[in-house]
């Protein structure tokens, strides 16, 4: 088998100005969200994944509408890449009728299964056996579609990720498990909550290989999704691949994260995803003054449209709060 | 001697006073360590008895419990806190089939005394997942008692109680109350003792049973009635397992009217039980059916619209009182 980090690829300039895109979108939302939540109003429920965007360009990138991703807390962005209109995504955090969830829930805790979306609980790890059973019925199947599913580092120390990994190794099931290690789980550091320093190795436990990559590198993290993506497509089995990155904001908007330095807080932030892939970009002459300034304006123009869409929605009639429990 | 404290800082002036009473007492938890607790609860905690007491854990419920029950059996008095009562159920397993039946299954030579610290309730805008109400699953399991405060002098006497009971306590924390109530707490080492329950207002004309966040909505409700000319009869529970038998028919006795009022959904609520045994053992007790406000038969939803229709309120509560006089 091919290690997976060096897949070969080749990406269009304008595939490259698409990731381009989603980066800057993804983190456009987030922004947005946090501003709306210090207004009041948004309520709760807003866990940005700012800093951390590169992991969901990257995985999302060469997914297929079959293929089924499961989302960890802060990949709002997951649902956009994987076709939920920005108005909807608002909608959801304003709980309005107009959301996934038609303001039963917030944040992401609502799928779409026709677009291969899994909305997990906010219960951590409890994704991961589900992921098991989705990629369950594509090996059943023989179709050659994949489960991409997401787990911080923290959540990686629960039952459940240890039941579905053990699964997923078991019967081979065509999965790429993600891990979005950013280093903390809420205020506890990682070597506060693991015996180990990469989740990665993991993986090996379960009899399948599992790696370590760059998370704030987009074209990194496309490389070896793309490679444990092909593994699973040919029935090869499942992958891990640990990203290492960071969450700029606190764990939620409520948290001030006094738990971390701004050195390092600091440092991280100098290898923010973004202006790395700028820089990439305008070497190669992908990108310049104008394509970057028509793209800002598209992303402004989607989320104040988003914004004023949710905001204008109804809210649910009350009744509706004892409805859709049965089908 | 009493001072004004807050429902929260009650707890943590009972976990800090019964860890310095007690070297056996510790604490375990997410994020329980240097952050105080994702409320704030165990802040403070840290710095005065170290790491080894205050033990901030992986996300990993079914091991918090299970630890604090392997603790318990050498004879120390863990207190767990599940950072939600809504990932309680993470830990499930270790409560009520490894907790709840040890007693039993060691022919009485043994004990778990454990205390499960869980902060319940809704009506803070939390959503599916930290709303919940789990006290009836808990209440159902023999071998566990569950106690559920409404006040901060209660809260600090039933900690402290509940620390030192030998059985496992799963001992519910109403969110809601955390910082809203505010009152008397004693200075020193005062208990209130599991299975007692409080009048907070007397009456002839009816019994009102409740705990928790719904005390305040229910003394609203009987000041209404008041005014009408009918006197209803308040009874905090206080503890719901086991809840105060005598308490309640010693009331049933005077006022023959019963209404239960709890934020839990309905069926099988522990409304339904007490309403259960009150027609078991005081039919000819009765001018009227024992009747309930509780949540509905739903879940907890985001949108305020949606969960205002759900909660129990003053306007609930009247409007029940009013049809249990005049039966
Ligand atoms: C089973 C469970 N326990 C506790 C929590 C509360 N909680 C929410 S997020 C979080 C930290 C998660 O850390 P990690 O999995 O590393 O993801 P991150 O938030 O860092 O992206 C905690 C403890 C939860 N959601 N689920």
């Amino acid at each position: 088998m091919p290690p997976i980090k060096r897949t070969k690829f080749k990406l269009a300039p304008e595939q490259l100005l698409e990731m381009f895109y989603w980066l800057k979108l993804i983190r456009a939302f987030d922004e947005r969200l946090s501003i709306l939540v210090k207004q009041g109003q948004v309520r709760s429920g807003v866990y940005t994944g700012i800093g951390q965007e590169a992991i969901i360009v990257g995985t999302c990138f060469g997914l297929r509408k079959e293929d089924f991703i499961c989302p960890l807390h802060r990949d709002l962005g997951s649902f956009l890449m994987k076709g939920v209109e920005a108005r909807v995504m608002m909608s959801q955090m304003f709980a309005k009728t107009t959301g996934l969830s038609k303001g039963r829930d917030s944040a992401l805790h609502s799928g779409v299964t026709e677009l291969g979306i899994f909305g997990n609980t906010s219960m951590l790890g409890a994704n991961l056996p589900i992921a098991a059973g989705l990629g369950y019925t594509f090996k059943m199947e023989k179709v050659d579609n994949v489960v991409v599913a997401y787990f911080g580092e923290g959540a990686s120390n629960t039952g459940d990720f240890h039941e579905a990994l053990n699964f997923a190794g078991v019967q081979q099931l065509p999965i790429v498990f993600i891990c979005e290690n950013n280093q903390y789980a809420y205020s506890v550091p990682l070597e506060k909550s693991m015996a180990i320093d990469d989740v990665a190795i993991r993986a090996e436990g379960y009899g399948f290989d599992g790696v370590a990559i760059n998370g704030n590198d987009v074209l990194a993290v496309y490389q070896a999704s793309l490679g444990a993506i092909a593994r699973a497509r040919a029935g090869d089995g499942p992958t891990l691949i640990e990203c290492k990155t960071y969450r700029w904001h606190g764990h939620s908007e409520h948290d001030k994260a006094f738990y971390r330095t701004d050195e390092e807080l600091a440092m991280w932030k100098s290898r923010d995803p973004i202006p790395t892939f700028t820089t990439y970009l305008r070497a190669r002459h992908v990108l310049d003054d104008d394509k970057q300034k028509a793209i800002e304006e598209r992303i402004t123009t989607t989320i104040d449209d988003a914004v004023e869409f949710a905001l204008n929605a109804p809210d649910p009639a009350p009744e509706d709060a004892v409805t859709d429990l049965y089908a | 001697m009493s001072k004004e404290l807050s429902y929260l800082e009650a707890i943590r002036e009972a976990l800090a006073e019964e860890m310095r009473r007690d070297p056996k007492v510790f604490v375990l938890g997410e994020d329980v360590g240097p952050y105080g607790g994702a409320f704030g609860v165990t802040q403070g905690l840290y710095d005065e008895f170290g790491e080894m007491r205050v033990v901030d854990t992986p996300i990993s419920e079914s091991a918090i419990i299970g630890v604090s029950i392997g603790a318990a059996l050498r004879g120390y008095r863990p207190v767990a806190e599940m950072q939600f009562a809504d990932f309680i159920s993470c830990g499930f397993d270790q409560i009520v089939n490894q907790a709840a039946t040890l007693r039993y299954r060691y022919g009485g030579r043994a004990s778990v005394p454990i205390v499960v610290r869980a902060p319940s309730g809704g009506n803070v805008g939390g959503g599916l997942y930290h709303s919940q109400n789990p006290e009836a699953w808990f209440i159902h399991r023999p071998g566990l008692k569950v106690v559920a405060p409404s006040t901060a002098w209660d809260a600090k006497g039933l900690l402290k109680a509940a620390i030192r009971d030998d059985n496992p306590v799963v001992f519910l924390e109403h969110k809601y109350l955390y910082r809203r109530a505010k009152g008397p707490v004693p200075e020193g080492d005062e208990i209130v003792p599991i299975g007692v329950a409080a009048t907070r207002r007397e009456g002839a004309d009816a019994t009102l049973l409740t705990y928790g966040a719904m005390v305040t909505p229910s003394l609203e409700a009987a000041d209404r009635l008041a005014k009408e000319g009918v006197e209803v009869e308040v009874i905090d529970l206080r503890t719901l397992m086991p809840f105060d038998k005598a308490a309640i028919f010693a009331s049933l006795d005077k006022t023959n009217r019963v209404l239960v009022v709890h934020e839990d959904v309905k069926t099988l609520g522990l409304g339904a039980e007490l309403s259960a045994v009150i027609m078991e053992e005081k039919f000819d007790a009765l001018d009227a059916p024992v009747l309930r406000v509780t949540y509905p038969d739903t879940h907890a939803p985001f949108s305020h619209v949606l969960e205002a229709f759900n909660l129990p309120n003053t306007d609930k509560i009247t409007a029940a009182l009013r049809t249990l006089v005049a039966y």
